[in-house]
């Protein structure tokens, strides 16, 4: 279907780092986790996080609810948890709906 | 939290980088996140989660003030989904 879609992973980040920045390989992957690992805590903590240009992230409470197994009917509790939402901002949405860089 | 807090999270954490270091670091990983978008590549972030691209068709839509029939055209849209790691990280007590 998309196979023409090609995949940015972590070591992408960390390359763009390290030549923007100019730090060691090693440190920019450092902080790149670091980066990633302080949006993760905040959002534990329930923090909205607002990457301005970039988008939000805010932590959703949902309650519980009955849910069905599809393959058997049988019915089961969907217990209340969190989920995480992301809104893009508007620059971004424009930026991938025009496709340009 | 703000991009700014971020940043100087980032600054604290590391004392021997200047503020504007910690500053191009953030700026750097999110351009890099919205330049693949826009290109329409995928960003997978194992442990947090992945940025997508998704295509939507063209539909006939309405004005929910006035019912006026109007003609949405087709576009993409920026989508993420949290990684399984993140999401049991914010919900601790949850089985599974």
């Amino acid at each position: 279907m998309s196979t023409d879609v090609n995949t940015v992973t972590r070591a992408d980040l960390s390359q763009a780092v390290y030549e923007e920045v100019g730090l060691s390989r090693n440190e920019s992957a450092e902080l790149v986790e670091m980066v990633l690992e302080e949006i993760c805590q905040a959002l534990e903590r329930g923090e909205v996080v607002k990457i301005s240009s970039f988008g939000t992230f805010s932590v959703r409470q949902k309650g519980q609810r009955i849910g069905r197994n599809p393959k058997t009917g049988e019915e089961v509790p969907i217990l209340p948890r969190r989920v995480l939402s992301f809104r893009a901002s508007n620059t971004l949405k424009e930026r991938v709906d025009s496709g340009e860089n | 939290m703000t991009k700014s807090e971020l940043i100087q999270r980032i600054a604290e954490m590391n004392p021997h980088l200047y503020l504007r270091d910690a500053e191009q670091i953030v700026n750097t990983v999110f351009e890099e996140i919205s330049s693949a978008l826009s290109r329409r590549d995928r960003v997978e972030l194992r442990g947090f989660g992945t940025f997508s691209v998704k295509h939507r068709k063209a539909r006939q839509g309405r004005n929910p003030r006035t019912g006026d029939k109007v003609f949405v055209d087709e576009k993409h849209v920026p989508f993420f989904k949290t990684g399984k790691k993140l999401h049991e990280r914010m919900n601790p007590d949850s089985p599974q």
